[in-house]
C-alpha cells in the first residue's frame, strides 16, 4: 500500500529528528571554540589538537582497537561455526543447550555477564588484562555473528552445496569454495557488528579488565562522570565518523559484490 | 537429505566448548559464590573448593555453604527497592518505546517502497555509534547550563534553569533514545508483512480507517510488538550505564546495586546473589524471547 499520509510523514520526521539531533549537537559542539556548551565561540579545532596530546586517551583508543579487531575476528570464526552447526549439522547431543547458550547472551544483562566472567577469571587464577577482555568480548559478540550468519544460511539454496558434495568435493572444501562465497556478506556484517560492539562495551570490559588495559569506553566513562568536556565531544565525534565511514563502506562493498554476482548470472539473492 | 558439514564434528565441538567454558561455567561459579561467606581476604569469599583434598575437601566445602547472602537480600529493603525500581523503569520505558516506536515503524512501513530501506538504515545507524556516546550526548543537552535550559529560557517557558539530570525523567529520555532501534525494527518487520489487500477489503466493506487499524493492523502486528517489548524490557531491567550517568542517587536500579556491591563494597557473595536473583526474575521473558527468536529464524522442528 502506498498511502503516505501527513501523519506518517510527521511521525517519521519526528522520530528521525529525535534520533539524530543529540548526535548532531554533540558533533557541532566539538568544533566550538568556547568551553561552555551554551556559548558559541566560533569554529575551532582546538579540542582535537588537545586530544593529540592526551596520551591516556590515545593509549586507551589503541587498546580498544586491538581488542576489537582480535575479538571480532575470533567471534566471526566461532560464530560462523556455530551457525553452520545449528543449520547444517542436523540433530546432535546437547543441541538444546547449545542453542540456548547461543541466544541467551543476546539479552543477558551486561552486569551479569561481566560479573560471571570476572569470577571465572579469578577462580582460574588468570591475570586480567588484554586477553581476558578479548575473551569476554569474543563470547558476547560471537552470538550476534551466529544469529546474522544463521539467517543467511537458512535463506539460501542448498542444492549448490549438495551438488558439490555429490561430485566428490570434501566438506571443508565445499564450505570454503561454495558456501562461504555465498554467505560472506553476512559474515562481513557479523564482523562489523562484533567489532563495533566490542568498541562500545563499557560494563563487561570494566569487570574483566586489569591494570594496564584501560579501554576507550572505560576512559571516557571516568571522564564523563566528572562532567562535560569539549575534548570528550571531539573523541566521540571521531568515533562516530569512523563508524559511519565503516558502515557506508561495508554496505557499498556488499552491494558491489551482489551486483557482480548478479552479472555473473548466479542469480543469488542478497 | 545429506548433511554436508555434519560429518565434521569440530564445527559443533569448538563453539560448543567455548560457550561452555565462557558462558556456562561462569554461571555455575556465580551460583557457587552466592552461597559463600564474605571474608576479608583475596579472593574475598569462603569456602574455597580444594579439590586436592579429595572427598574430605568436597565435604568440608559443602558444609560451609550458606544462604546468608540471600537472607541479606530478603532482609534489607535496599535490594527489594532496587528490583522494583528496575522493573518500574523497564515497564514504563517499554510502554514509552511502544508509543514512540509504533508510529515511526508504521510511517516507515507505509512510505514508498523504494524509500523504505533508506529509512530503516537511518533508524539503525545510531545503533552503530557507541552507547556511551549516545548517553553522553544527552548530558550535553540536559545539564544545568545545557542546551535544553538555554532554549526553554529563551522561549520564556521557564525563568530559572531546571535540574534535568539526576532524575527519572533523564533516565527515561536516555533509555528511550538508546533502545528505540530495538523497538522499531521488529515492529517494522511485522508491519511491513501485512497484506495491503486486507486493509483494502476492510475499506471496501465500509470499515473506517481508524477502526481498520484497531481491528486489522494492530492484531496482525502483535508478533512485532511482543518481540520489540521483550527485546527492550529484558536488557533495560539490568541497565547500568544510563541510570548511572543520567539518574539520581536516591533509588538505584539493580544493575547499579550489583555494581556497587561488587566494586565499592567488595561483597562478592551478595553481588553474586543479586545476579542470580535478577536472572531468576528475567528467566521467563528470556525463555519467551528465545522461543520467538527461534520461530523468527524458522528453525522450529
Amino acid at each position: 500500500m502506498q498511502r503516505t499520509s501527513a501523519f506518517n510523514i510527521v511521525s517519521v520526521a519526528l522520530g528521525l529528528a529525535f534520533l539524530y539531533l543529540p548526535i548532531a549537537i554533540l558533533v557541532i559542539y566539538s568544533f566550538n571554540a568556547s568551553r561552555l556548551v551554551t556559548v558559541w565561540g566560533g569554529w575551532s579545532l582546538e579540542w582535537y589538537r588537545e586530544l593529540t596530546h592526551d596520551q591516556a586517551i590515545l593509549d586507551a583508543a589503541s587498546m580498544s582497537l586491538r581488542i576489537g579487531v582480535l575479538s571480532a575476528t575470533l567471534a566471526t570464526v566461532l560464530g560462523t561455526m556455530a551457525a553452520v552447526a545449528l543449520t547444517r549439522a542436523g540433530r546432535f547431543r546437547g543441541r538444546l543447550l547449545f542453542s540456548g547458550m547461543v541466544y541467551a547472551p543476546l539479552v543477558m544483562p551486561e552486569v551479569i555477564t561481566g560479573l560471571s566472567l570476572l569470577l571465572l577469571f579469578v577462580a582460574s587464577g588468570v591475570d586480567r588484562g588484554f586477553w581476558t577482555v578479548t575473551a569476554a568480548h569474543t563470547t558476547l559478540t560471537m552470538c550476534f555473528v551466529t544469529v546474522i550468519v544463521q539467517s543467511r544460511l537458512i535463506g539460501f539454496d542448498r542444492s549448490l552445496e549438495e551438488a558439490a558434495l555429490d561430485l566428490g568435493c570434501p566438506p571443508l572444501k565445499t564450505f570454503l569454495t561454495v558456501t562461504l562465497p555465498l554467505i560472506w556478506p553476512a559474515v562481513a556484517a557479523g564482523w562489523m557488528l562484533a567489532f563495533s560492539l566490542s568498541l562500545d562495551d563499557l560494563v563487561i570490559a570494566s569487570f574483566t579488565t586489569g591494570p594496564g588495559a584501560t579501554t576507550l569506553p572505560i576512559r571516557i566513562y571516568s571522564q564523563v562522570r566528572l562532567g562535560v568536556k569539549p575534548e570528550i565531544n571531539a573523541i566521540c565525534t571521531i568515533m562516530i565518523a569512523v563508524v559511519a565511514l565503516g558502515t557506508v563502506a561495508s554496505s557499498l562493498v556488499i552491494k558491489r559484490g551482489a551486483m557482480r554476482r548478479a552479472r555473473e548470472g548466479l542469480g543469488v539473492q542478497v | 537429505m545429506k548433511q554436508p558439514f555434519g560429518s565434521s564434528r569440530l564445527v559443533v565441538l569448538i563453539p560448543y566448548l567455548w560457550l561452555i567454558a565462557f558462558f556456562l561455567v561462569p554461571f555455575v561459579i556465580v551460583a557457587k559464590i552466592s552461597l559463600s561467606q564474605t571474608v576479608m581476604a583475596l579472593p574475598p569469599y569462603r569456602p574455597l573448593l580444594d579439590l586436592t583434598a579429595g572427598w574430605a575437601g568436597l565435604k568440608d566445602f559443602a558444609a560451609h555453604l550458606t544462604l546468608d547472602a540471600y537472607a541479606l537480600l530478603g532482609s534489607d529493603d535496599i535490594y527489594l527497592h532496587s528490583y522494583l525500581k528496575s522493573l518500574e523503569v523497564a515497564a514504563v520505558s517499554t510502554a514509552l518505546l511502544l508509543l514512540i516506536g509504533y508510529p515511526l515503524a508504521y510511517g516507515i512501513a507505509r512510505s514508498p517502497r523504494g524509500l523504505q530501506p533508506l529509512l530503516v538504515m537511518l533508524v539503525v545507524l545510531p545503533f552503530w555509534t557507541s552507547f556511551l556516546i549516545r548517553v553522553y550526548a544527552w548530558i550535553n543537552i540536559l545539564q544545568r547550563d545545557g542546551l535544553l535550559n538555554d532554549v526553554l529560557m529563551r522561549l520564556h517557558l521557564i525563568d530559572a534553569p531546571r535540574a534535568w539530570l539526576a532524575s527519572d525523567t533523564a533516565i527515561y529520555i536516555g533509555v528511550v533514545y538508546s533502545y528505540l532501534p530495538f523497538m522499531v525494527l521488529p515492529l517494522y518487520a511485522a508491519l511491513e508483512k501485512i497484506d495491503a489487500s486486507l486493509l483494502e477489503a476492510a475499506a471496501d466493506l465500509g470499515c473506517p480507517r481508524a477502526r481498520a487499524f484497531w481491528r486489522v493492523t494492530l492484531p496482525l502486528s502483535w508478533p512485532g510488538i511482543a518481540a520489540g517489548a521483550l527485546l527492550c524490557f529484558i536488557p533495560i531491567t539490568g541497565e547500568f550505564v544510563i541510570p548511572d550517568l543520567l539518574g539520581g542517587s536516591r533509588t538505584l536500579m539493580i544493575g547499579q546495586t550489583l555494581w556497587t556491591e561488587f566494586f565499592a563494597n567488595r561483597d562478592w557473595p551478595v553481588a553474586s546473589a543479586i545476579a542470580v536473583a535478577l536472572l531468576a526474575l528475567l528467566l521467563i521473558p528470556i525463555l519467551v524471547y528465545e522461543r520467538l527468536q527461534k520461530r523468527a529464524i524458522g528453525e522450529m522442528p
